[in-house]
């Protein structure tokens, strides 16, 4: 396995496969609230997180992680005063990349690959940053499945969950954590701009193929580890960005799984 | 004692007084109707019921171990949900088999337990709405206009239903509507709400109230007459208003 590790397209792929378990079942809950932006919102403040880490000597992954739970915080809130609109949740997004690109760009002395942080560089994961991933990854999918039944009972309807003794500020609490901490490890793998894609599209690729949230999640799962496969060796044909391909791939199959449905219906 | 009870409620939202000094109680078994026009809090009243509003004065008494079915005003579910019903009835908590069944079948859909929440009509969605709000055998029924969006026949069958289930388990109901002949009729007592409790009595006392008829008119009085039918169950709960009408031998059918 060691020797395996050492295969710079195995760690690729499997920090593919760590990302897609952190992305998967968040996802879904992303796709069923309608929470988009939200992914947008945070995962753009990832490069703000970037900045915050080089300017101060933190590890980029406690600046990413700090920004993204600042900022998944500040939208939780904002969207429980009602004030989440469309237009505000924007806002938040594109201000955030925006102030990101532009804090990066006024580090002294500093010169960093953006590319790498707005797309991802996945083909040069170390064996470090497979750990954080997949430590990252396993917490969040241990947080979702501890919270599962809350969660899905909270995103049905507040007052529903209420009645029956849960509180659902608390549940969007635990996605915010989740969130937070999804896009501080996939960062590395999809970069800023798409991690939010890797949330939505695997995720809204497994609705027509299931009847269930839990077949949902793990269609995602399934969905999101083919993408991240297809994705790299489609990199490696065609000589494309690794984190976009991923992204390509993930729309594809969220096409050929919705024709797929659209064919059975008729037929 | 009674099984929920608000005392001098106030409620507030972005410093607009939605409900000011609200008494109010329900007793065991009792069917309570709240009606009122747009706006008048009788959704903030039952939400601030069951515990989804933090009342700004006053104070909300639960009986200990009060156990609510509650049954919202409308239920969105997102179509990229996939959510079959008996799913949707184990969410937060799971039930065995048997009482996801046995509820089903008290709100009359035992047919529809396989099917997908989102294939389901409105008065199919409803009915698994008050399914759902069954389950763990509620001593108070909480609906907050639970037939909107209903067409008259499927509301006066939803309602029938909700008799059957009051005479069945004996629990206590109480509901938001504004289908005002239906409901009253069916009504042991009736609440009129407009930010504050106009009048509340038997529903022929408040149908005759002048309050009442300042908001609804009296036009609803002839309904209420043509809907109504013989209650069996006795009226001996001893609620009090503050109105001086005269209780016995009132009929809203001259």
């Amino acid at each position: 396995m060691m020797s395996l590790l050492d295969d710079f397209a195995v760690r690729a792929a499997l920090a593919g496969l760590g990302v897609a378990l952190a992305t998967a079942p968040l996802g879904c809950f992303v796709v069923w609230r309608r929470m988009a932006y939200f992914g947008d919102a945070t995962s753009h403040a990832a490069l703000l997180g970037v900045a915050l880490a080089l300017a101060t000597q933190l590890p980029i992954l406690a600046g990413v992680l700090i920004v993204a739970l600042l900022m998944a915080l500040a939208v939780t809130g904002l969207t429980q005063r009602r004030l989440g609109q469309d237009a505000l949740l924007g806002v938040l997004a594109h201000g955030a990349l925006a102030a990101g690109l532009v804090a990066v760009s006024l580090l002294p002395g500093r010169r960093i690959d953006l590319q790498a942080y707005l797309f991802g560089e996945i083909l040069a994961v170390t064996r470090a940053d497979l750990a954080v991933i997949w430590i990252g990854a396993a917490a969040v999918g241990a947080l979702l499945a501890w919270r599962w039944s809350a969660l899905l009972a909270a995103t049905l309807n507040r007052d529903l969950a209420q009645a029956a003794g849960l509180k659902p500020a608390r549940e969007d609490l635990v996605l915010t954590l989740a969130l937070a901490i999804t896009v501080a490890v996939a960062i590395k793998v999809v970069g800023a701009l798409l991690i939010a894609a890797m949330l939505i599209i695997p995720a809204a690729a497994a609705r027509p193929l299931a009847s269930s949230p839990e077949v949902m999640a793990l269609w995602a799962l399934v969905l999101g580890g083919v993408a991240a496969f297809g994705g790299l060796a489609g990199s490696f044909r065609f000589d494309t960005p690794t984190g976009p391909s991923i992204v390509v791939v993930a729309a594809l199959l969220f096409i050929a799984a919705h024709v797929y449905r659209g064919l059975r219906q008729r037929g | 004692m009674s099984l929920i009870a608000a005392r001098g409620l106030g409620l507030r939202r972005d410093g607009r007084s939605i409900l000011e000094n609200v008494n109010f109680s329900i007793e065991k078994g009792e069917i309570v109707t709240i009606v009122g026009p747009n706006g008048s809090g009788k959704s903030s009243l039952l939400r601030a019921l069951i515990g989804a509003m933090e009342p700004d004065a006053g104070r909300v008494e639960r009986m200990p171990g009060l156990r609510i079915g509650y049954v919202p005003q409308k239920l969105h579910i997102d179509p990229t949900l996939p959510l079959t019903v008996r799913r949707f009835l184990s969410l937060p908590r799971r039930w065995p088999r048997a009482a996801l069944d046995a509820a089903l079948a008290q709100a009359g859909t035992a047919d529809l337990a396989r099917r997908q929440m989102t294939d389901l009509s409105g008065g199919q969605f409803q009915r698994i709405l008050l399914a759902r709000a069954l389950l763990g055998n509620p001593h108070l029924l909480i609906l907050d206009e639970a037939t909107q969006g209903l067409d008259q026949p499927g509301a006066a069958s939803f309602y029938r239903q909700i008799e059957a289930v009051r005479a069945e388990l004996g629990c206590a109901v109480l509901m938001v509507s504004h289908d005002l002949h239906v409901v009253m009729a069916a009504s042991d007592r009736v609440l009129c709400l407009n930010g504050h409790v106009c009048c509340e009595g038997a529903p022929e006392v408040v149908a005759d109230a002048p309050e009442y008829r300042a908001l609804f008119g009296s036009g609803t009085q002839g309904a209420l007459a043509l809907y109504r039918h013989d209650h069996h169950h006795s009226h001996d709960h001893d609620h009090h208003h503050d109105h001086t009408h005269d209780h016995a031998g009132r009929d809203a059918n001259p």
